[in-house]
Parts: C-alpha cells; structure tokens; sequence
C-alpha cells in the first residue's frame, strides 16, 4: 500500500544544508492504523509532508498504491493529492467562509462532483462523524473537537487510500481528543489506511502500530496490542 | 474548468458575498474612478461645447470695421470728428487682395413693421451686400440669397428667416415671390433661410443695402463694413488690419497712428484664443481622465495584493484538497473579473446618470455634457485588465508555495 526505500531529503538555506531525512525506509499495509512518533526536529513533519505529495524528496523511491511518487508536475501533485490522500490537520483548517457540509464536501469540487450530489455525500459523512445536525453552522459556531470532526468527514469524502493527520489532536482537550481518536478508530475499523503523525504518548497508545522516528531515521517500529 | 462553470460561478459569487468587505472595497476602487472619469468626461465635453456653441455662429476668419471718432488732430483738421463709412470705402476694402467675401451693413433704427394680409409684426432688418451670407453662416432653405443684381438694380427683395415666416405666414408655404411690406414699401420674397446661430437670427430681414440707402436714408452712408479672409495665417491678417486702416485713413483724413477713429474687430484673435482655450479643456479633460483611470489602477492593483495574501491560507487548503495551481489562479482572477468589471459597468451608469440629470444645465459656457462611451469602456477594459495583472502576479506566486506553509500562514 505505501512503500518507502530509503527515503533523503535536504533542506538547503543560504550555504547552510540540513538533511533531514537520513534514509526512511517504511512499509505500511492497507488497513494499518499507525502512529509515527517524534520530537520536533526528528523530520516527522517533513515525512508528512513527503507522504501527502506536499514536499518532494531528493532520493529514494516513495510507491502509494504502487504508483511511484516522484517528480510530478503540480498539477499531477494536486490530482493524487486530491484522489488518494485524505487530510487531517492540527489547526483543523476549515474554511471559515464556508459551512460545515460546504467545508466537507470540497474535495468533491476538486473532482468536478456536482452541487447536489456533493451535498448529498456531505451530509451522509457528517452524519457518520455524528454532526448531522451541524451541516449549516460555520467553523466559528463549532467547538474545537465538531471542528475536527468536520475536518475528518472532509478527508474522507474523497474515498481516499490513506488518510494523513498532522497532530490531530494537538489544539483539543483530552475529552475531545478520545473522541476524536474514537472516530479514527471507527474510521480504520472501517477499513481504511490511517498514519497519524504525534508527540503524544497517549495518542500513539491508541494505535496497533508505532514508528518511532529520530534523527531522520525510523529507530523503532513497534506493534502492539491496543484493547477496544 | 468551462466559462459557462456552473459550480466555478457558484463558488465565486459566494466567495463574493461572503467577503463583504473586500468585495466592496475592490469594488469601490474600480467603481469611484470610472464614475469620476464619466463625470470629469462630461464637464469637459460640457465646457467645451459650451465654448464652441458661444461661437458657433460667426464666420471665423473675418474683420468687422466701423468707423469711431477721432482722436487727434490731423492735416489741419480738428479732434472730435465723427467719421462715416460710405459706398466708397466698402468698395475699396472689398477689392483689396486677401479678401474673400466683403458686405456692408446698414442699420435701419430698431425694428421694422412687417405687414402681409393682416398680420402687422415688427422685425429687425439688415441691409446687406450678397457677401454677407458667408459672415453670418446664413443657410439657404429656399430660393436664393440676395445677388449683386439685387444692390446694383436697387431692387425690393427681401430674404426672410424661418423664424419670421413661422409667425408671419403661419402655415402657408411657398412664400417665394409672395409679397410683404416693410414699413410702407412691398418687397418680393426671394428667399428662405435658416441660421446655427440663437433663434433672433432667423427673425431677421435681409435687404440690398443700396435699396435701405435710397428709400430709408437717401444717403450713400454704411455702418459697418465686414468681410471674410478664407484660409488666410493670423500674421497675415494683422497686415490686411494695418492696410485697411491706411486706407480708411487716406479715404477719410485722419491720422492712420489714431487707434479710436476706426474700430476693427479681428475675430481671428477671437478664434485664435478660443481654439486655445478649448485645446486646453481638452487637454486638462484628458489629464484629469488620465489621473482617474491611473488612480484606479493603483487602487485595484493594491487591494489585489491584499486580496491575495488575505487569502494565502484558503488557497493552502484548496491545494492540500487538490486544487491545482491553475484552477487557484484562475479562481483569483476569475473573481477579480467579476468584481471589477461588474464595479466598473455601474459605475459609468451611474455616472451617466448624473451627467444625464445635468443634461438640462446650459449655463454660461457649460452645455450638454457628453459621455463618450467608447472612452468610458476603454477605461473600463483597462482597470480589468490591470486588475487581472495586478492579481496574477501575486496569485500565482501564491499558488506555487507549499500548501503546509501557506497554511501556517
């Protein structure tokens, strides 16, 4: 499902270079739920970033779905970001100009989804993140955790292969974060692909998978058990 | 992603009307300058025909003479001598080289009454040389103005104005030939004319000047001699004004240096200040416009900045969700085109709505504003256009950075 050999990535500031990513070599199966640990400056974000097509990397090989990732123009980027890549992210990053069921059902504008029919699927997916109710409220007439959900609803309208979240839990309160991390988990139980990207012990508890990174390079990779 | 777009329409006009403030404040931007251009276009399209119309009606190029009072003594002769123009000194003006067409005028005291059937009005008559239809811009509706035939025979013709046959004839045509009576003598119509000048200048009855000398005067006296120089450079005419006064002196007898025995009136110099004035409307017009336009310019090209950084953020997400990096920028500009063109459209509508409530104001040198909508939608296409440049640039370097910190943005 997601395959990554030896993955290098240099960031290069006036005549100061930075590697960081020392060679990543990561195996995801379709279906996982999986953690990736670290502190800041490990290079978690910059993995993320190469995973979701938002940065590129400068050797290596990165396969999603057995499409080999490498070298796409931006509009190609933008395409299988759009079709196989679900977003989560820490700020949520709802636009605030929009309601709730227009902010889940953009990704479908990007697949050229009709209006009705994008509403349509809107609603049925804030139904299943338990904010039906909500769909004609604006993000700043939601709490912080329905933000999240809506958030959520949004990554996986698109029926994306994998689904990124950036510190999904990282601006809510640990009420809200069960929640949220409740809803992950149906999400997987469901049968999809989940990388989460966290510093947060509890967080990563929750997953069967932990990949601890350090330096640029994954240094453990655990399995676990994770009751229900 | 088609023009005709539904959904990009949707997406667009919503942007809009949620983003109140900002579509307003582009929109104003675009809406004042053209609004202003439309107005200052129509004051200066105003004042200049106001000027044109002030001296519409005169021939240009021409010199109008008569005679003054002297103010010096000379060969022998005292000051204080009042002078008068006769048949000879219009006939030597009028064969002086350089002269296109010449007339004398004589004046009968106020106006006249005018009898046909029992209509009894009073009009004012000019007797003139045939030269005179060039120096009054006199248009021939009907039959022929007055000919040299006229003055030489003395003949009792008259040519009447349409002003004149509207209140004396009333609705009877053909008045060529017909019979009217000037004081207490009958003259045959031979001619029907109309004039661009104000409404009493087609009241007025034209006369042979010799038939006014002998039956109202019995003088061979003129009042005024005036004549036309053609194409004639303004330097040129200045030496002809010199030449008549040497010649009017000689014929006369009084010192050709006595500036108040003789009055010329050059109305090149008129029409020399008068196409400089409207040059200089114009011109100032075309500044002002200029001005307005450029200040539009500046202020959508600004507010496209903001509109664009304001917006970084949006246009991070839009990505991560699978926008491309054209249909950002298109999304941009496409919204810029709707704001600036549709601000634009209403402002020259409304400014064409005011200009049309002043339409009625004939003040002075200020008459009938005019919009020139081919200018208007020129200035219009501009401010688009540079709308859209002002917000491509920023666009697409927005729509170029990684989406991850555009959203930290």
């Amino acid at each position: 499902m997601l395959e990554l050999h030896n993955i290098r990535k240099t960031y290069v500031s006036g005549a100061q270079q930075t590697e960081v990513l020392k060679g990543v070599d990561l195996l995801v199966e379709e279906g996982e739920l999986v953690s990736i640990m670290g502190s800041s400056g490990s290079g978690k974000s910059t993995l993320l970033n190469i995973l979701g097509i938002l940065d590129e990397y400068d050797s290596g090989s990165y396969k999603l779905d057995s499409t080999l990732i490498r070298d796409l123009s931006q509009a190609r980027a933008a395409h299988f970001r759009n079709r196989l890549i679900g977003f989560v992210f820490q700020s949520f990053n709802l636009l605030p100009f929009k309601s709730a069921w227009e902010n889940v059902a953009l990704p479908l504008y990007y697949q050229k989804v009709d209006r009705k029919e994008r509403r349509r699927r809107a609603l049925e997916y804030l139904d299943r993140v338990g904010l039906s109710d909500r769909a004609e409220h604006y993000p700043n007439q939601l709490s912080g955790g329905q933000q999240q959900r809506v958030a959520i609803a949004r990554a996986l309208i698109g029926k994306p292969r994998l689904i990124l979240a950036d510190e999904p839990t990282g601006a809510l309160d640990s009420t809200t974060s069960d929640e949220v991390m409740q809803l992950f988990r149906e999400v997987h139980a469901a049968g999809n692909t989940i990388l989460i990207v966290t510093h947060e012990q509890e967080i990563a508890a929750m997953t069967p998978r932990v990949i601890h990174l350090k330096d640029g390079m994954v240094v453990n990779d655990v399995r676990q058990n994770v009751k229900a | 992603m088609g023009w005709v777009d539904y959904d990009r329409w949707e997406e667009i006009l919503g942007s809009l009307s949620r983003h109140k403030m900002r579509t307003a404040l582009t929109a104003l931007g675009v809406f004042w300058g053209l609004f202003m251009l439309v107005l200052l276009m129509a004051a200066s399209s105003g004042l200049e025909n106001g000027v044109e119309y002030e001296f519409r009606d005169d021939a240009i190029n021409s010199l109008w003479i008569r005679p003054g009072r002297t103010t010096k003594p000379w060969k022998g002769l005292p000051e204080g001598r009042q002078l008068f123009f006769s048949n000879t000194e219009f006939s030597r003006i009028a064969a002086l080289p350089g002269v296109e067409h010449a007339t004398a005028r004589y004046y009968l005291s106020g106006d006249q009454t005018v009898t046909y059937g029992d209509k009894v009005l009073s009009f004012p008559v000019r007797a003139v040389h045939p030269g005179h239809q060039y120096l009054e811009n006199t248009i021939m509706v009907e039959g022929r103005y007055l000919n040299d035939q006229d003055v030489e025979g003395v003949r009792k013709v008259a040519v009447i104005g349409e002003r004149l046959k509207d209140e004396l004839f009333g609705d009877e045509n053909d008045v060529i030939g017909k019979e009217l009576q000037i004081g207490s003598t009958m003259y045959t119509i031979v001619g029907l004319y109309t004039d661009t000048g104000s409404e009493y200048e087609t009241r007025v009855l034209y006369i042979p000047v010799s038939t006014a000398q002998r039956i109202y005067a019995g003088t061979d006296r003129v009042h005024q001699i005036l004549l036309t120089t053609g194409e004639m450079p303004f330097d040129d005419m200045q030496v002809l004004e010199q030449e008549i006064r040497q010649l009017l002196a000689a014929s006369l007898i009084f010192d050709p240096e006595d500036q108040r025995a003789i009055w010329v009136n050059n109305r090149a110099e008129e029409y020399r200040e008068i196409t400089g004035l409207l040059r200089v409307i114009r011109l100032f017009g075309w500044l002002v416009s200029l001005g307005s336009i450029l200040a539009g310019i500046i202020g959508v090209s600004n507010i496209m900045l903001i509109i664009v950084r304001d917006r970084t953020r949006e246009i991070g997400i839009r990505k991560a969700l699978g926008a491309t990096p054209a249909s950002v920028v298109g999304m941009i500009l496409q919204e810029a085109l709707v704001i600036t063109s549709v601000a634009g459209y209403l402002g020259i509508c409304c400014g064409v709505l005011v200009v049309s409530l002043l339409r009625g104001i004939e003040e002075g040198y200020f008459r009938s504003p005019e919009v020139d909508w081919k200018i208007a939608f020129s200035a219009l296409m501009v401010l688009v256009i540079s709308g859209l440049l002002a917000g491509w640039m920023p666009a697409r370097r927005a729509s170029q950075i990684h989406p991850v910190e555009a959203m930290k943005a």
